[in-house]
């Protein structure tokens, strides 16, 4: 029996280096010019009923948001791909629609990704809808225009690559640390080029939302896409959304996607094994994922972290930093719970739990929580979530990428050092000059408490937190 | 559709720092437009200029040297177009004139976004790249690369890729033409699992 990526790739060749594309999603950043492109090329798009269109990339998302943007000249993304989308008859979440959020969270709560489909975006980070056992991965835009304009995509076969988590993760160490705890010690280059599944049974006992975050994390290791195979938690999840198949395709589709598992002697062209219990809650120090190290740990030297001693160099100038500077207790300025990896109901709920009570250090100059997706922020807000996060000074925000990115508008500022629950820490990621610290939604509550990089054990009980 | 491209031989620009990302390549905030075109000036912000807003260039950077300003092959580090997917990276070096990368590795999203612009994307081991020096020569139908010291290096390149660059095709085009074989798997899967199609 093949690989789970093995079964979904043959499933899909139309011919070896031709597949069968499933779903397409645009967002905003691009959707405008690749419709007008399609247009402008006479084609039309082959299946309009399996595109869909987000407004989430620049997207304001402070309260009573309209089209404007803080972006000069964003709004002509937003309403040109709104007027591209709707002329070609596509399903559009737009800005006040109260299924709006980030492609990558609201695809699985709309039932748009399903275990065995392809999903394509062009979006890098689109390979988190893989935690549900789909073929999903970031492609650029003018393949998104061959993916609507003929169904399929000329793309290489990736090699397969499993990573077998065993063991369990400790209290208060999430998903996200495991992520930063992998890339961290195999590189940002560990997975290059891979369709990595995650496997063992510290995956399987992780909840949908958890996988989420592994997986999209796995653009950091450099994956091509990533991959859990889908279970009983991954049926109940979907069970009912809307775009869910219902009734008898529901027990047909389900009855297919049970198969959909690498077999005991399934060949991988790469196998990496990490114990759950060897990871700590992580933050990152420098400028790219790999950069990260346990909370408890002092900013390495070049030998420590297995650098060159010119891109060590590089990556503290820019994040300001000395070797052997304790992590623990770094001044911030700034606070961002939101994006992709970690904006769901259950990351806002943990969040929460640190930060209830408390309040946001003065000397945390902006400190802003951002829902995925509207659904989570009626989810949260339904919960009282956002009156603990407003009481403690945080601003409550309207879905979207935010300030997970620079997008040309707002942004913390240059030197100002910025604790993130995203997955980049590049260069200017959070605008131009700003430092960006990533870690876990708790550890960016707690450091936002205290003012400073702090484990969240030292606010709460880790028990409470796990 | 790109132009076809048998052989590049300009100016070639060293800049092989590896995991150049595509921020660096341009800057969110330099992708100001809804469309492909307008975004040379941006290339390399970050780094080209000192004041990117101004526009004042960093003389440090080799694209602001008389010898590369007219760069047409950019000698890259490795990993190069690593991060966000964004194809206005592969538009910008496009409309820059860049017709050539080479590097030790290419991020696989940036390597197809580069095809589909008419860059060709030549994978050659580091100490080569280092050494090429500048002019340098990519020909796509000896499969070659000329060093400044006049030293070849053969490179490979899926056919496939090879076809498209030289011919200057549209990989859409390209497609369209198997539309029939896309049709009847359609039609087979419509049957196999009619639970994965949407009305
Ligand atoms: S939240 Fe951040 S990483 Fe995710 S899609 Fe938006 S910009 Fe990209």
């Amino acid at each position: 029996m093949p690989s789970l990526f093995e079964s979904l790739w043959s499933a899909h060749e139309i011919r070896p280096g031709l597949i069968a594309i499933d779903r397409v999603m645009l967002h905003e950043r691009t959707g405008a010019a690749a419709l007008r492109a399609l247009e402008a090329a006479g084609r039309s798009i082959v299946n309009p009923a399996h595109a869909f269109v987000v407004m989430d990339h620049i997207v304001d998302t402070r309260p009573g948001r309209t089209d404007s943007t803080l972006m000069p000249g964003g709004q002509a993304f937003i309403t040109e791909t709104r007027a591209a989308a709707r002329a070609m008859g596509l399903t559009v979440f737009d800005v006040t629609d109260p299924d709006q959020g980030i492609t990558h969270v609201i695809s699985p709560e709309l039932g748009i990704v399903l275990p065995g489909l392809t999903l394509v975006a062009p979006d890098s980070h689109t390979g988190t809808q893989g935690a549900f056992g789909a073929l999903a991965w970031g492609i650029g835009s003018s393949e998104a225009e061959h993916a609507l304009a003929t169904g399929a995509l000329r793309v290489a076969k990736p090699g397969a690559m499993r990573v077998t988590i065993s063991g369990r993760l400790g209290p208060g160490v999430t998903p996200k640390d495991l992520a930063l705890h992998l890339i961290a010690r195999h590189g940002a280059r560990g997975g290059e080029g891979m369709a990595v599944e995650f496997a063992g049974d510290a995956v399987t006992a992780l909840d949908m939302e958890g996988r989420m975050t592994l997986c999209n994390m796995a653009t950091e290791f450099g994956a091509f896409c990533a991959l859990v195979a889908p279970d009983a938690a991954t049926f109940a999840w979907l069970e009912g959304r809307r775009h869910a198949p219902k009734g008898a395709a529901w027990a047909e589709a389900l009855a297919h996607w049970q198969t959909l598992r690498s077999g005991p002697d399934a060949r991988f062209d790469r196998e990496l094994h990490v114990d759950a219990a060897d990871v700590a809650p992580m933050v990152s120090w420098g400028t790219s994922p790999q950069h990260s190290a346990p909370l408890t740990a002092c900013v390495p030297t070049a030998a420590e972290a297995g650098l060159a001693a010119e891109t060590h160099a590089r990556a503290l100038a820019y994040m300001g930093l000395a070797p052997g500077q304790p992590l623990l207790g770094l001044a911030i300025d700034g606070a961002f719970i939101g994006s992709c990896t970690n904006s769901r109901l259950s990351d806002l709920r943990r969040a929460a739990a640190v930060v209830k009570g408390r309040r946001v250090a003065p000397g945390v100059r902006k400190a802003l929580v951002v829902p995925g997706s509207q659904a989570v922020k009626r989810a949260a807000e339904a919960e009282g979530l956002d009156g603990i996060f407003t009481s403690a000074g945080f601003e409550w925000r309207e879905s979207g990428c935010s300030l997970c990115f620079y997008a040309g508008g707002e942004s913390f500022g240059p030197g100002e050092r910025v604790i993130s629950s995203t997955n980049r820490n590049f260069e200017s990621r959070q605008g131009p000059g700003t430092r960006t610290h990533i870690a876990s939604p708790e550890v960016v509550a707690a450091s936002a408490i205290r003012g400073a990089i702090t484990d969240p054990a030292e606010l709460t009980d880790r028990a409470e937190l796990a | 559709m790109p132009a076809p491209l048998r052989s590049v031989s300009g100016p070639a620009l060293p800049f092989w720092q590896d995991n150049v990302d595509t921020d660096i390549i341009i800057p969110s905030r330099e992708m100001k437009g809804t469309g492909k075109t307008g975004l040379a000036a941006g290339l390399f912000a970050n780094r080209r200029y000192t004041d990117p807003v101004a526009r004042t260039e960093n003389p440090d950077f080799p694209l602001n040297w008389a010898e590369y300003r007219e760069a047409r092959i950019w000698l890259a580090g490795a990993n190069v177009g690593c991060g966000s997917s964004r194809e206005h990276a592969a538009w910008a070096l496009a409309e820059q004139g860049f017709r050539a990368i080479v590097a030790p590795s290419f991020n696989p999203i940036f390597f197809g976004n580069c095809v589909r612009n008419g860059i060709a994307p030549i994978v050659l081991p580091r100490p080569v790249v280092e050494a090429l020096g500048s002019p340098v020569t990519v020909d796509l139908e000896t499969m070659t690369v000329t060093a400044a010291s006049g030293e070849v290096h053969p490179f490979t390149l899926p056919e496939e890729v090879r076809t498209m660059l030289i011919e200057g095709l549209d990989p859409v085009a390209l497609t369209l033409r198997e539309a029939d074989a896309i049709a009847a798997w359609q039609e087979a899967d419509r049957k196999a699992r009619p639970w994965a199609w949407l009305q």
